[in-house]
């Protein structure tokens, strides 16, 4: 038996310990048998980039990452999801965003995890600039097509 | 009635305003027709607007297409393309 998932949703400047979140989900359980974690992190590109900037919409954020994670909950038997976006200034090697999902078996962890990861590229309202690590002005990064696609291929056909 | 308009990422900085509140003139009725407004009013909306199809707007913080009406919405808001994650 079940009880019904309540899904943490969090929208923070300040960075995250990803072993403190998988701990919050697992510790005093017996039940749980598989945990996914994904993290996103903020690359340099090749030395090119000095910081992230990422610009969101305060509440919307908040509600649409929660409307996400309801339907992961909805459509996997999971038995924990966390979700953490960060936003403003965020320098390479920082991280940006946590997803961990828990679940009996790992297919329902591994695959709520991806759906959540590709909606919330799609969906969350949240906005990347470029700062350039050699002063310039990098401007804001452009939504790629695949990851449209990707968030896609999630829909059932009710 | 007052609008909210609330704009994200380069569409606020070529608007050159984070938010305003507006009356929405008789005849706007949806989204589109709140963009085709929009955009006539000034050379900063016009370079915001300039593509309208790939504006993506929200209202009262959930995602909508461009053909949803906008009566009784409290706060519209516009932007590019996603790119969090």
């Amino acid at each position: 038996m079940t009880s019904a998932v309540v899904p943490v949703v969090r929208i923070q400047a300040q960075d995250f310990d990803v072993a403190a979140e998988i701990a919050r989900l697992t510790q005093g359980r017996a039940d749980i048998g598989a945990v996914v974690s994904f993290s996103g992190l903020c690359r340099d590109e090749q030395g090119t980039l000095s910081a992230l900037e990422l610009e969101h919409y305060p509440g919307m954020a908040e509600a649409e990452i929660a409307r996400i994670a309801a339907e992961a909950v909805e459509r996997w038997p999971l038995q924990g999801l966390t979700a953490i976006h960060r936003h403003g200034k965020i320098a390479p090697g920082e991280n940006i965003v946590l997803v961990v999902t828990a679940s009996a078996h790992r297919h329902a962890a591994f695959e709520a995890a991806n759906f959540l990861m590709d909606y919330l590229k799609s969906r969350a309202p949240f906005w990347k600039k470029e700062h350039r690590a050699d002063g310039s002005e990098g401007g804001w990064v452009e939504a790629k097509e695949a990851d449209d696609e990707a968030a896609g291929r999630w829909k059932s056909s009710d | 009635m007052t609008t909210r308009l609330i704009y994200f990422a380069w569409v606020r900085e070529r608007i050159g305003m984070p938010e305003e509140d507006v009356d929405l003139p008789a005849g706007v009725e949806t989204v589109a027709d709140l963009l085709r407004w929009l955009k006539s009013r000034g050379e900063e909306y016009e370079h915001a607007l300039q593509y309208p199809d790939v504006i993506r707007v929200a209202i009262n913080q959930e995602h909508v297409e461009h053909g949803e009406k906008i009566a009784g919405a409290r706060e519209i808001a516009l932007f590019p393309p996603m790119t969090g994650g």
